[in-house]
């Protein structure tokens, strides 16, 4: 199993990295004192989340009231929110599952901290369905368990328990994903560990030895539950999608919403895999694990999502015109041009328009302009949502009921607020977990390292790899 | 938990050096007890003559288990225990089952693989198993031996071998 070195390919460990070298950079940030910009975001992170409790509480002790929701407009930002942020969850399953199906190397630089925001952006979403019934305190009525009430079961016809249970289905599957991934770098850092930080971490590693058979099983593991995960992300934002497509609302009752929905959701999860990791790998230094090579590649997947997206928003008013039913004409009709004309131009803008850029090389391997898009994209796809739903709603059948919709300070500040949940479980994650999985770079090493990949490539410097030396040459 | 076995072990630099030493092992018809490394190294597997993990045919029963309690148990809510018409649909609704039944064939499926792994595997919250060498999480590769129940002749061997085979450390150590 001598390393192949080739020229062409792009490494993607850069910096001539040996094995111990790896795990020295990427176990560093959690072994240091936390940096004075940790501390600061940290503070920040945890008093965007207070706003949010807040405002949460504020909801639940006054009643939904407080929001500006009324009778024509039911869904304004709360169902918004959680689209949002479900979709963005989608990205890591996407990274951790469907690539490593497709054995694409590049994912074992980001799996691991797009694993980790889409738990916690799974978690931001969940709260939204819990709130936006009102009497959060009954919000057990949910689940079908034998009750009192005859027992009287949910109806599980409906989309919006499918929902519920593609969700929570979601948010389990993928933690026990990423925690069966960690347990071995979790052992890492207990082997280099001492005192209570040792106790620390023998706990959260479960006992890993690195034993060929558990190696064996782990790798069985993986595999199976990437390709279990693979049908049950794109089941997931199908189902949110159904939330809409099974009513019978002009401009929500289309058959393109599963895959639209879906490739919106890859596309607003890479975006926000991209804005977390260009921070991340500069604060961090870890430059030399999540490459410009790994941006490029996320961009093109941000490309390509952007353009389905943007596909699927034409067919929607194609098919709107051919249709003939001068109801769902309207509702597209309004959606560009009605009362709410900003976020359609916002979303077409963010979304269709400004990722045709990455056709150019030069753009997707631009950081800055990389950033500056992740964050355009995010805007985008809130937009969409938003376009969706209060848009669709302010103009239904009666015109006597047409409404207008604002969001108050509560809904703004829970919004805000979860921002703040996202940003402070993300910054706990980057102390206690290794942000990159160390296992898995070490097992590319051989084939992506810049000494065996790239135009740079060269033998090892160790001496049994003359073989390697007279490929290169 | 400490079960009191002598091991005697080696610890290589690279998985090459691994992989070459595991050959002549097998040659040699030496008895390896375990082989340890920071990530899994492929072509071990058959050399060490490990049989395929049988993980994913428990996977496959757990999520059959999922479709079943799901399926199952919807038909009998719809149908015996509390029938109610929804949209003029007919009780069973088979197609609007299809998304429970699915979601809980997974959720089924990976949490049963996950805690059988864990079981299987010996590990768990809160678990300490014996590690022989705290770089072994790091950047070493090790094939140990059960020194404890090795007679004069086959320990020297074992020595021998791993010397030949280019360990860079060879020690014993009681776990």
């Amino acid at each position: 199993m001598s390393a192949v070195v080739s020229p062409i390919r792009d490494p993607l460990i850069t910096g001539h990295k040996d094995y111990h070298q790896i795990t020295e950079d990427i176990c560093a940030p959690s072994e240091r004192t936390p940096s004075v910009a940790w501390v600061v975001s940290f503070l920040i992170a945890v008093s965007v989340l207070a706003v949010g409790v807040f405002c949460i509480l504020w909801t639940i002790w006054f009643g939904i009231g407080t929001w500006n929701l009324n009778r024509t407009i039911g869904w304004g930002w709360d169902i918004t929110n959680f689209v949002w942020w479900i979709g963005i969850g989608h990205a890591g399953t996407l990274i951790s599952a469907i690539l490593l199906l497709f054995r694409q190397k590049w994912r074992t630089g980001v799996n691991r901290a797009a694993e980790a925001m889409t738990i916690f952006a799974v978690l931001c979403a969940a709260l939204f369905p819990g709130i936006h019934v009102g009497r959060m305190w009954v919000v057990f009525f949910f689940f079908p368990y034998p009750n009192t009430r005859g027992p009287l079961w949910v109806n599980f016809n409906s989309p919006l328990l499918w929902d519920l249970f593609a969700i929570s289905t979601y948010f389990t599957v993928s933690l026990l994903f990423w925690y069966t991934g960690l347990v071995p770098d979790f052992a890492t850092l207990r082997d280099r560990a001492t005192g209570l930080r040792k106790r620390f971490y023998n706990f959260l590693s479960f006992g890993w030895t690195g034993a060929a058979k558990h190696w064996q099983r782990f790798e069985s593991l993986s595999l199976v539950l990437a390709g279990i995960a693979t049908p049950l992300v794109l089941s997931v934002h199908t189902i949110v999608s159904f939330d809409f497509a099974t009513s019978v609302i002009p401009g929500w009752h289309t058959t393109i919403f599963p895959p639209y929905f879906v490739a919106g959701a890859i596309f607003s999860g890479f975006a926000m895999v991209l804005t977390l990791m260009i921070i991340t790998r500069k604060v961090l230094k870890l430059e030399d694990y999540i490459t410009v090579e790994h941006i490029d590649s996320m961009n093109k997947v941000i490309l390509l999502t952007g353009t389905i997206v943007g596909v699927a928003y034409l067919t929607e008013l194609f098919i709107a015109w051919y249709s003939g039913y001068i109801y769902e004409q309207y509702a597209f009709l309004n959606r560009v041009k009605g009362v709410y004309w900003w976020a359609y131009v916002g979303m077409m803008s963010c979304n269709v328009l400004s990722p045709q850029i990455f056709w150019f090389r030069k753009f997707r391997r631009n950081i800055a302009l990389t950033f500056f898009m992740s964050i355009f994209v995010n805007i985008g796809m809130w937009f969409e949502r938003f376009v969706i739903i209060p848009t669709t709603l302010a103009r239904d059948y009666l015109p006597s009921s047409w409404s207008y919709y604002v969001p108050t300070w509560v809904e703004i500040g829970i919004f805000i607020g979860t921002l703040g949940i996202f940003f402070t479980l993300y910054l706990i994650f980057t102390r206690v977990a290794p942000v990159v999985a160390i296992a898995e770079v070490k097992s590319i090493l051989k084939t992506s390292g810049d000494q065996y990949a790239g135009e740079h490539a060269k033998h090892a410097h160790k001496p049994h790899s003359h073989e390697e030396e007279s490929v290169a040459h | 938990m400490s079960t009191n076995r002598e091991i005697l072990f080696g610890l290589y630099d690279d998985e090459t050096d691994l992989l070459s030493a595991v050959k002549v092992a097998k040659e040699r018809h030496l008895n390896i007890d375990n082989v340890f490394s920071p990530f899994p190294v492929h072509g071990l597997d058959p050399l060490l003559g490990l049989k395929e993990s049988r993980l994913h045919q428990a996977g496959f029963i757990y999520g059959m288990i999922g479709t079943l309690t799901a399926f199952l148990f919807m038909t009998w809510v719809f149908t015996r225990d509390w029938p109610i018409i929804f949209g003029g649909k007919p009780y069973w609704s088979v197609p609007a089952f299809i998304p429970i039944t699915f979601e809980l064939t997974v959720l089924f499926a990976s949490i049963g693989m996950v805690v059988t792994y864990y079981a299987v595997n010996g590990q768990g919250p809160g678990v300490t198993n014996p590690v022989l060498d705290d770089r072994i999480t790091d950047d070493k590769f090790c094939i140990s031996f059960d020194a404890g129940h090795s007679s004069e002749e086959e320990l020297a061997a074992y020595r021998k071998f791993l010397g030949e085979t280019g360990a860079s450390e060879i020690r014993t150590k009681t776990i």
